[in-house]
């Protein structure tokens, strides 16, 4: 065991360290930032004083070693916009997009579990068909044309909910969250909504699948035979045993609904991480852009790790193979 | 297995019994018409429409913002209303379609080929060569496609050849996946053995034996793909970073009219993304038609 952790810890700073070279360079390619942040009346001299400052007068491999030099030390860059270090601001935004992330997700199961589950006892049903037709709509349709639709439905005709932007906010253990207070929660339901229909359409198939195969074993039999209601036997005995792939495909796809939520932040002006990274796009502002990726990387390299140590602490096959390949 | 056929006289061939098999379900020709209508209007769309969008000369400001069915200053009608710069929406959205589809189709195609090609070749070479094309892949598809895309097209700048360029990147992959998978169980098949021992160039094996038998999948893939590129290309030219504003596909136009949402203007984009959904619905369900036929274990 403790030779497969590092090799595949290993791995997983391979992959750091190859992303950390692909995201610089590519990133390095874009535009020439001192065109946006010089004056337009600044002249040679003036520009050249800033791209000094700046750093961007000395080659590419000599910005990149400085780069990796700072990384390692904990340092992403500074904005060249707002002139504070480059993590700073992301990890400002962190909450907004992680707490987005995280209603989306309890909402994508509580929609799909449900709707996944009737679909999977009656699957010959008309509202059986029309949640499977539903469920392909979700998988298949541009999620920010979903979003722009609920603001002209919700915000624009009917006035319910605000359109966009982040609510009132309250700490909890230090950390700014606004799902506590009515207020901020009402900002937070048409995005959280969008972003979660897309993996809401996944957990209902998921848990139609699930279910579909769970009420043929015996122990649903079993419990019909001894006389339980239906009732009980789909909320006890079936819903439990079709939870464990849904909350480990669920767990995996958080990290992509922290990237995803860079589509719904866009359409809604909610103030997270993603928003920060296309505003910045814009701005050419290279060390934020640069700190968000890496800061994505890692996420995805950290959850990707935990699942497979997981699943080699649970079946030593996976261990095996891994030595003989 | 009474209803599926094998029988392969009367000079019927393989692929004719598809195209028949294709077409058994009504709902088929409904799916496959519109598809086609689509392209045709996509194709002819400087035929077809009432006016050139991005003819200057034929735009005038005075026609602004007007909603659907207004008359213009000349006395034409607008069906579908117009946008900030009095460009008829109808047009512009016949132009978006061409520009959206060509987007999706043409990434696709090249994605398909590229991917397939690695595919094949890294299932028939094994070892080294396939386990580093395949790690490569994984890690690939680990990452989100709208991510990696976006990356890209930070880097590469604005333009209707660099989104294409960066869909072929993000896409190429599940092609490679699809085509291995298959490649790996045809590569034993008595027919490549035989091919093998006929002393053919690797290049024709791989190319004239293997990828043809591996090509049913593939085209159920790229069918649902060319659906995904579509959305993908929308989204990114929604969030700026994809098509210039000189060559608007439909997520440009949805982007545009973005800003008048607000103010109940909903015409400029509610229209160009229903054209965009409804090419989208499209292609999802002729790809689930042609999964149903090609693919012989769902086939029952």
């Amino acid at each position: 065991m403790l030779a497969y952790l590092i090799r595949r810890v290993g791995q997983a700073l391979l992959v750091i360290a190859a992303m950390a070279t692909i995201v610089f360079v590519s990133i390095y390619a874009v535009g020439n930032p001192v065109d946006i942040l010089a004056n337009p009346n600044a002249d040679a001299k003036e520009m050249a004083e800033i791209s000094a400052r700046l750093g961007l007068d000395k080659p590419l491999w000599e910005q990149f070693g400085l780069f990796v030099w700072n990384a390692l030390h904990g340092d992403l860059g500074r904005s060249f916009v707002f002139n504070e270090p480059a993590l700073k601001l992301i990890i400002q935004r962190m909450p907004a997009t992680l707490e987005l992330a995280f209603v989306a997700l309890i909402m994508s199961i509580f929609i799909g579990i449900p709707l996944g589950v009737w679909a999977g006892l009656k699957p010959d049903a008309w509202s059986s068909r029309t949640i499977m037709s539903g469920s392909i709509l979700g998988f298949s349709l541009p999620n920010f044309w979903i979003g722009l639709m609920l603001i002209l439905l919700f915000a624009v005709q009917l006035k319910w909910l605000p359109s966009g932007g982040r609510g009132p906010t309250t700490s909890l253990f230090g950390i700014q969250v606004s799902f506590l207070t009515w207020e901020g929660l009402r900002y937070l339901l048409l995005p959280a909504f969008t972003l979660a229909l897309y993996k809401a359409a996944l957990v209902v198939r998921l848990s139609r699948s699930g279910t579909r195969e769970a009420v043929l074993q015996d122990y649903v039999r079993f419990a019909r035979a001894k006389g339980l209601s239906p009732t009980r036997i789909v909320l006890v005995h079936v819903l439990k045993n079709i939870m464990i792939p849904i909350v480990t495909i669920l767990g995996l796809e958080l990290g992509s609904m922290i990237a995803f939520a860079v589509v719904t932040e866009t359409v809604f002006a909610y103030p997270g991480m993603g928003k920060l990274l296309i505003d910045s796009i814009g701005r050419l502002d290279r060390p934020v852009i640069v700190a968000y990726l890496m800061m994505v990387v890692v996420i995805f390299v950290v959850i990707n790790l935990i699942v497979d140590l997981l699943y080699a602490a649970l079946d030593p096959r996976v261990r095996l193979q891994e030595s003989e390949g | 297995m009474t209803d599926t056929p094998f029988i392969l006289d009367r000079g019927e061939s393989l692929w004719r019994q598809r195209i028949s098999q294709f077409f058994a379900k009504p709902s088929a020709y409904v799916s496959f018409g519109l598809l086609v209508l689509l392209l045709l209007i996509a194709i002819f769309a400087p035929m077809v429409a009432p006016q050139n969008p991005y003819d200057l000369a034929q735009l005038d400001i005075m026609d602004g913002r007007l909603p659907p069915g207004s008359k213009s200053m000349d006395g034409k009608i607008f069906w579908l209303g117009t946008d900030e710069q009095g460009r008829d929406m109808l047009s512009a959205i016949l132009y978006g379609l061409r520009i959206s589809l060509f987007v999706g189709v043409a990434s696709t195609f090249f994605a398909c080929i590229i991917g397939a090609s690695i595919g094949v070749f890294a299932a028939y070479k094994g070892g080294k060569v396939e386990s580093f094309v395949m790690r490569l892949v994984d890690l690939q598809l680990s990452f989100p496609a709208i991510l990696i895309a976006l990356v890209l097209l930070a880097a590469f700048g604005r333009g209707v050849d660099k989104v294409i360029v960066a869909l072929i990147i993000v896409q190429w992959a599940y092609y490679a996946r699809t085509v291995r998978g298959n490649a790996l169980v045809e590569r034993n098949r008595d027919y490549i053995e035989a091919a093998r021992c006929l002393a053919l160039p690797r290049s024709r094996i791989l190319f004239s034996h293997l990828l043809p038998n591996c090509l049913p999948p593939l085209i159920v893939v790229a069918t649902v793909q060319v659906a995904h590129a579509i959305a993908l290309e929308a989204t990114l030219s929604f969030l700026g970073v994809g098509v210039p504003v000189t060559e608007p596909s439909l997520g440009m136009l949805i982007k545009n009219g973005y800003d008048y949402l607000m103010s109940g203007k909903y015409w400029i984009s509610t229209w160009p993304g229903l054209a965009l959904v409804l090419a989208i619905v499209v292609i999802n369900l002729v790809g689930d038609r042609l999964r149903d036929v090609l693919n012989p274990r769902l086939a029952q």
